[in-house]
């Protein structure tokens, strides 16, 4: 228990430094390199005047340590500014496009571990067979595909030839049936490479495992080498899968950007990119900054559950 | 099948390589000239891989796009052993101290970063280009070599030879470069080739929103955005650049799982 409480306080501890830094490099990075914000997100054509004004409201007057500050209370706050091109306040616009992102990050997951565990534990089982090596060859495939390129096959087969799925765009949540439907393809696309690496991941993970002596012990006292798979195995592959579904998390978050361009999908995603595009620096700012919360808090939640499924880990830093 | 795997890569990326390398010297067509006429031609004898919807040659334009694609994720490669192999070394060295303790939480920070978005934010601040792509994905080599670099430079480190060494009075860091970095080369190969193939995807992705190697200048990536809205009118202009990509990477992961298998003498009876 002590080990426990002195594990979550480091780690707790190490989250805290983290998200102060990842802070601070955002801010760095959109504030303090373009120069002068203000002039950078009119472009070149605008006059002082307007410049001067919008250095006015986005009170750029302030020195930068003041303004960091604002900005991390106003976050705190829930306070994510006013975005400069469409006049609403940050927190609705993210509000909006995470509930596309967010379910769309949740289904590519499930599709993708629910793809990668049978295929994992079919070539762990078959290892160094046929079914092994087709399955690891299809892994590899797999992983080789870029999202973007899948998503289009994906829209030419499924929507414009068999015209079985929307092929872009969001009717939003009031009909759930019609959302759902607009994210099956997108997950899709996002979830087919990410499951061959998982499968990939779980694959090395079961050999491994089953290769330590419990495992010949089990072996030893009567049961299968599938069943001692499904009952002892699993548990003990669980940490590298688990590592992996982690960041995947993170990555499908993310990694949606494109994806989401290719559906137009009105995702966080894509709120990032166009936002980058009109150069609205406010938008861009927080939406990356939630970004990186998420990442850091999953992972922060990743190394958790390592600790509850591997009670050796709690005592290692 | 770890034969197999060697020969398929190494076979898949030396075309790749090799597609790059003859197109500084011969093309089959210019990758750069319009011809409206000759638009959305299907694959031919004049036109390998058929024209894009403004009838340039398709298989020109990969030819020349696999330069792109090759140059950046190679020196994108290129910073992250040269930055993080060094730290990864020092890191070793002194294993458990502050100075290990620094380089590491710096890796786990730089991890946290959603990489596409920084690769996108980073493009966004100092303008899209090829150079700033392989900063932007250069960035995030580093973190992966410096750990790969410590993981497998810390058993090094207790071996009786580096005892010997460090007796007969050489400098950490002298034994670092001269002993150490020798022992941990082959993993440190295998990652370049799985960073080389992330590279390759990374690119494609950011020149696809338009973030990469600006227009003339044929990219895989970009390729692909424009062939987005033909894509029903004329299939093969989105399957060739797609395949090229596939087939990059599927070589380039194949060779590294073949090499590691080759080179790390554990692996050999797994």
């Amino acid at each position: 228990m002590r080990a426990m409480i002195a594990f979550l306080a480091r780690r707790l501890l190490v989250l805290m430094l983290s998200l102060v830094v990842a802070s601070l490099v955002v801010f760095t990075a959109v504030e303090v390199v373009p120069g002068n914000p203000a002039a950078f997100m009119l472009g070149m054509n605008a006059t002082p005047e307007t410049v001067a004004a919008l250095q006015q409201t986005l009170g750029l007057g302030q020195p930068a340590p003041l303004r960091y500050l604002d900005w991390v209370a106003g976050m705190l706050r829930g306070d994510f500014g006013i975005s400069y091109t469409y006049r609403t306040p940050v927190a609705d616009l993210v509000a909006d496009r995470l509930a596309v992102s967010l379910p769309l990050a949740a289904l590519a997951l499930a599709l993708s571990a629910a793809l990668a565990l049978p295929v994992g534990l079919f070539a762990a089982a078959r290892q160094g067979r046929a079914g092994d090596a087709v399955a690891m060859g299809a892994a590899q495939f797999g992983i080789a595909l870029p999202n973007f390129w899948l998503a289009m096959l994906l829209v030419l087969v499924f929507a414009v030839n068999l015209r079985w799925l929307p092929a872009g765009g969001f009717p939003g949540w009031s009909d759930p049936a019609a959302a759902l439907r607009a994210l099956i393809l997108p997950a899709v696309a996002l979830a087919l490479p990410q499951a061959a690496i998982l499968a990939r991941v779980l694959r090395a993970a079961l050999i491994e495992t089953m290769a330590e002596d419990y495992i010949r012990t089990v072996r030893a006292k009567g049961r299968s080498r599938t069943g001692a798979l499904l009952a002892h195995g699993l548990r003990n592959a669980l940490v590298p899968v688990l590592t992996i579904l982690g960041m995947q998390f993170s990555f499908l978050l993310a990694g949606a950007i494109i994806v989401e361009n290719v559906f137009y999908l009105p995702g966080l995603g894509r709120l990032i990119f166009q936002a980058i595009t009109q150069r609205d620096l406010i938008v861009v700012e927080s939406a990356v900054m939630l970004l990186v919360v998420a990442v850091i808090l999953v992972t922060f939640l990743t190394d958790l559950a390592y600790a509850l499924v591997d009670p050796r880990l709690r005592r290692a830093g | 099948m770890r034969r197999l795997s060697l020969a398929l890569g190494l076979a898949l990326s030396g075309a790749a390589l090799a597609a790059a390398l003859v197109s500084f010297l011969w093309l089959p067509a210019d990758p750069l000239v319009l011809s409206v006429a000759d638009r959305l031609q299907p694959p031919s004898a004049a036109h390998w891989l058929g024209t894009d919807h403004l009838g340039r040659d398709i298989a020109a334009m990969l030819m020349a796009g696999a330069r792109v694609s090759i140059a950046v994720a190679l020196v994108a490669v290129g910073i992250g052993l040269g930055i993080g192999v060094p730290l990864g070394l020092i890191a070793s060295a002194r294993a458990g101290q502050w100075l290990d303790d620094l380089v590491m939480r710096g890796n786990d920070l730089i991890f946290a970063f959603p990489s596409l978005v920084i690769a996108i934010l980073i493009t966004a601040v100092f303008g899209p280009s090829a150079t700033n792509a392989i900063l932007a994905i250069g960035i995030f080599n580093i973190p992966v070599f410096a750990r790969v670099a410590r993981g497998a430079a810390l058993p090094v480190w207790t071996l009786d030879y580096i005892r010997a060494a460090r007796l007969a009075g050489k400098g950490r860091l002298r034994i670092a470069a001269e002993h150490v970095l020798p022992n941990i080369a082959p993993l440190l190969i295998v990652q370049a080739t799985i960073q080389f193939s992330l590279g390759i995807l990374a690119e494609a992705g950011l020149s696809y929103v338009g973030l990469g190697a600006q227009p003339p200048t044929p990219s895989w990536g970009r390729m692909l955005a424009e062939a987005q809205t033909m894509v029903t009118l004329a299939p093969h202009v989105a399957l060739m650049p797609g395949l090229a990509i596939v087939l990059t990477v599927l070589g380039l992961n194949l060779l590294g799982d073949g090499l590691r298998d080759r080179l790390d003498p554990r692996r050999v009876r797994a």
